[in-house]
């Protein structure tokens, strides 16, 4: 009689098979499909796009949603990513500037509802036009909250695309002529934190000494000794860099070296014309054709100018179908609703005078849901902040992970070594 | 492999050489030591290697330097890094991006290698290194031998021929250093790789070494030879090969294992002594220093649970543990600067060090940090000085005649009051920081990692000043990673682990239980009551 052994236990979370659809789920994020910074970057600026084209403030309640929900399902435990918060309270600050301004200036919206009326002070000639105090209208009001609110919608959208995108990474895909300012960048970022940290270890030697810690002397007596360190650290960094080889050239041709000089010059040059015959009511014709040709000549300068530069990258990030996805997505939002500025105006940019409710444009706003499309295909983060508990909702997304992303087992392991 | 032709080097204001008559060559695969005091050329020697010296640091080369043929007069530093790998005293001033595996990418990204190439060395890099669990961890969050390790493979990745490391393991507790001279050691004996290496902390490096080059005296030329033969003559020696010389062994034993094999006699010999106790507290005094079931927490995480620590007058304790184990933290809540979060902690007469104003305080701890630049910021040591007498004034202590100038004169007597204190040698910079916190006449010291850099006559200095403050009664607590000079200094140890004690007793009985914090005297003479040279000595002489 044969003997029967005991089945292995398969774990429950890992299903034998993973089906299509679990195959188009997003991957816990890993060095290899990462998420190319830039598209996070095409992403925002596609939202931002979008809330530049409406002054409709549930259409840019809709877009502030987007993007925080987006940040809150993909963020990492970064730095960085923590401070989406204060792009939040910066957003409101703006409103509220915005506000207060139209409060205490007045504002050209005329407007029959007066709320209140400030004492006006009076201002000499030579500043006419300009008013301090007076009438203050309902619709005035209104109309500074609407335009508050496009700008902080518009700094809330890059301030989404800085908590998504690793800085770092993004600085790596720079072109090879402009490698040297990305690793300057890097260094201060570094560096930064090191002077912080540099500061308080000294305030706290301050203390050792008997010395009270506040006051601007105190200040002082510490920021000369943190500066003499932070020099010599720089120094010892620059020597370093330089016995790792930082800085080795490439011999040239001198023809090489000219055609890149005139191609990256001259293809500025046409950028700027282009530019202004863009934004210049008059011109609008040679404009585009001239920003494309400049950018190009300026972009083929650049990569000429790489040549010069022996380097190699170390796993770039490729620009993979969720990178197109996200991308899409949001220049799919700005089309979306640049489209529907030209075709229904009015329902985007509802009047103050006279003083109405907001309409809820349906399509729009249908269209600025398609930005949530990262929060799905973009790979999640295994340090995420939703990934730390067991069982939440990354680690159940995660299980059915297509082969190219570790085993659940090691995205915990991930999670327990993330945390401090 | 690396050859030295008539060279001298002299930097500028500098009346003599700082390195001069180096004639030498490093054949390839050895590993070679660079011993030497403090001061005496050894970084300008490494940096000569790859060229950062004359090339970054100014001043006058004078010979010639080749490296694999390639000449450091003709080859900048970055046209060596392919032959050459560097890593300096500081790992966190070399690092140039901010993840692991970005770090040991750069240099080859530098040098534009092929990126299949790439990605294979980092996967090798990081298995040799035991490094593939930290691979995405930021750089500033790995603990000292963990980016010691990051620094030496970010140059092993460019599968360089010679590695020139400067005090690759000064910083680092018993066990990191292990594991770093472990990897070294791999490297020489599988790689065939060149390594030349200076170290203070030769007890740790010496019996790896194929040859040792002595720099004895600042300008005078190196000694190359046998490490036996050449730390015969010279100045600075391991505690192992200090018991040779006094029991008379040749050649001086330069391992542990050699020294036991040769020291049945001097066993003998010691049998039935025992050295004289270390000074205790005075019986019945109160604590100086008293931590109750002290609980501390810093960023969401306990680094102290529940620590119990007692440090009566005349009394010195070493506090020992590995590297974030949490003793400059217990150092710290001892000086006020953190609040505890349960537990208490209590100074001499009640006094309770967080919610004592600072300017009170220092009458009754004062603590010289990691860093003693920390403490230092004045542009001068008699200026720094006179600010100490102030502070001390300013906190009620009768300032004695002369103040802290005339400490600082018996501490340092080579030193000129008209010097910036970041020119001194660590080891002139502890001594100043240590006057300045003297001058308030603290009965309880706190000394965080004093002997970081400093060379064996600095350090004998220390313990004969450590020594005295316990005899007119300081309490001394000290947190360090030398096993060496908590034998010699201290009469109790305590060890942290997780930021909880998990041994207290006298320096014999806890150091000897533990083969990584046995000083190399108890392990040559087996589980006597032996601890250092000093101590050996004494009964010899009574013999």
């Amino acid at each position: 009689m044969p003997i029967r052994l005991p089945r292995p236990r398969v774990p429950r979370d890992r299903p034998p098979r993973p089906g299509a659809a679990a195959r188009l789920r997003a991957p816990v994020a890993t060095r290899s499909n990462a998420l190319h910074a830039g598209a996070w970057w095409l992403w925002a600026l596609g939202l931002a796009t979008a809330a530049s084209r409406t002054s409709n403030p549930l259409l840019l309640g809709l877009v502030i949603a987007v993007a925080g929900y987006v940040v809150a399902a993909r963020r990492t435990n970064a730095p960085w990513a923590r401070a989406f918060g204060y792009y939040l309270a910066l957003g409101a600050f703006v409103v509220a500037l915005r506000v207060v301004f139209a409060l205490a200036l007045g504002s050209p919206i005329g407007g029959t509802r007066v709320l209140v009326t400030l004492p006006e002070v009076p201002l000499p000639d030579w500043a006419a036009g300009v008013r301090l105090g007076g009438r203050v209208t309902a619709e005035s009001l209104v109309f500074a909250g609407y335009d508050g609110l496009r700008l902080a919608t518009l700094l809330i959208c890059l301030g989404a695309a800085n908590a998504l995108a690793n800085p770092a990474r993004l600085l790596k895909s720079l072109p090879g002529a402009l490698y040297e300012v990305g690793v300057a960048v890097v260094v201060a970022m570094s560096f930064a934190p090191q002077l912080v940290a540099d500061l308080v270890r000294m305030r706290a030697a301050r203390r050792l000494r008997g010395r009270s810690v506040r006051g601007a002397r105190a200040l002082l007596q510490v920021a000369r000794p943190v500066l003499e360190g932070a020099l010599e650290r720089s120094v010892a960094l620059a020597a370093a860099m330089d016995a790792r080889g930082y800085g080795r050239t490439a011999a040239v041709p001198p023809a090489v070296r000219r055609l890149t000089a005139a191609l990256t010059l001259g293809g500025l040059l046409g950028v700027c014309v282009g530019a202004y015959g863009l934004l210049a009511a008059a011109g609008a014709g040679f404009g585009l054709p001239l920003l494309a040709a400049g950018l190009a000549a300026a972009l083929a300068g650049l990569w000429l100018g790489g040549r010069r530069s022996p380097r190699t990258r170390y796993r770039p990030d490729p620009w993979g179908p969720r990178a197109w996805l996200v991308s899409g997505a949001g220049a799919a939002v700005a089309v979306a609703v640049g489209w529907a500025n030209g075709a229904a105006p009015e329902a985007l940019h509802p009047p103050a005078v006279p003083l109405s409710a907001p309409a809820f444009p349906l399509w729009p706003a249908a269209a600025v849901l398609l930005g949530l499309l990262p929060a799905v295909v973009a790979p999640v983060p295994a340090d995420a902040p939703g990934a730390r508990t067991p069982g939440g909702r990354a680690a159940r997304t995660a299980a059915p992970a297509p082969e190219s992303a570790p085993a659940p087992e090691a995205a915990a392991q991930d999670c327990k070594e993330a945390r401090p | 492999m690396i050859r030295f032709s008539g060279v001298s080097v002299t930097y500028p204001e500098a009346a003599l050489p700082a390195l001069a008559g180096a004639d030498f060559e490093v054949p390839e695969g050895e590993l070679w030591l660079v011993v030497g005091p403090s001061g005496v050329g050894k970084s300008t020697l490494l940096g000569a290697v790859c060229g950062l010296v004359p090339h970054f640091s100014g001043g006058t080369l004078r010979g010639r330097v080749t490296v694999a043929g390639r000449d450091t007069r003709t080859h900048r530093p970055r046209e060596m890094a392919d032959v050459v790998g560097t890593v300096g005293q500081d790992p966190l001033g070399h690092f140039v991006t901010d993840t692991v595996e970005d770090e040991l990418a750069y240099g080859m990204e530098s040098l534009g290698l092929p990126r299949d190439t790439m990605r294979r060395r980092v996967e090798e890099t990081l298995d040799l290194l035991g490094l593939h669990e930290l691979r995405d961890r930021p750089l500033a969050t790995l603990s000292g031998g963990q980016q010691q390790r990051v620094a030496l493979g970010s140059v092993l990745t460019l599968h360089p021929r010679v590695l020139v490391l400067d005090e690759p393991t000064s910083a680092l507790d018993p066990g990191a250093a292990e594991e770093v001279l472990a990897v070294l050691q791999r490297l020489v004996h599988d790689l065939g790789t060149t390594v030349l290496l200076a170290e203070h902390r030769l007890e740790r490096v010496v019996q790896y070494a194929d040859r040792v080059l002595l720099l004895p005296a600042p300008g005078a030329p190196p000694v190359v030879g046998d490490p036996a033969e050449v730390l015969s003559r010279s100045p600075v020696r391991p505690p192992v090969a200090e018991l040779g010389a006094l029991a008379g062994w040749r050649p001086l034993p330069l391992s542990v294992r050699e020294a036991r094999r040769r020291a049945g006699a001097l066993r003998e010999r010691l049998a039935g002594r025992r050295p004289a106790p270390p000074p205790g507290p005075a019986p019945g005094a109160a604590p100086l220093a008293l931590a109750r079931r002290l609980t501390v927490r810093r960023g969401g995480s306990e680094v102290l649970r529940g620590v119990e620590l007692r440090v009566g007058p005349g009394e010195t304790v070493a506090l020992m543990g590995r590297n974030g184990a949490g003793k400059s933290t217990l150092l710290r809540a001892l000086a006020g600067a953190h609040r505890p979060t349960a537990g208490s902690v209590e100074l001499a007469g009640g006094v309770v060090p967080h919610r004592t104003p600072p300017a009170r305080l220092v009458r009754h701890v004062g603590l010289v940090p990691q860093d003693p630049r920390d403490l230092l910021f004045a542009e001068t040591v008699a200026a720094e000085c006179a600010a100490a007498d102030a502070d001390a004034a300013a906190a009620g202590v009768p300032v004695a005649p002369g103040g802290c100038l005339a400490l600082v004169a018996r501490l340092l007597p080579e030193v000129p009051p008209g010097a910036h204190p970041r020119d001194l040698s660590e080891g002139q910079r502890l001594a100043l920081a240590l006057a300045v916190v003297l001058t308030s006449a603290p009965p309880l010291l706190l000394l965080d990692e004093p002997t970081r850099g400093l060379d064996y006559a600095a350090k004998a200095r220390l313990v004969g000043v450590l020594r005295e403050l316990a005899g007119r009664g300081h309490g001394v607590l000290l947190a360090t990673h030398d096993v060496e000079l908590a034998a010699e200094a201290a009469g109790r140890v305590v060890v942290l682990a997780e930021g909880e004690v998990v041994a207290d007793g006298p320096t014999a009985e806890v150091v000897v239980a533990s083969p990584a914090f046995a000083p190399q005297v108890a392990k040559v003479l087996g589980a006597g009551p032996w601890l250092t040279v000093p101590q050996v000595a004494a009964a010899l002489e009574e013999a």
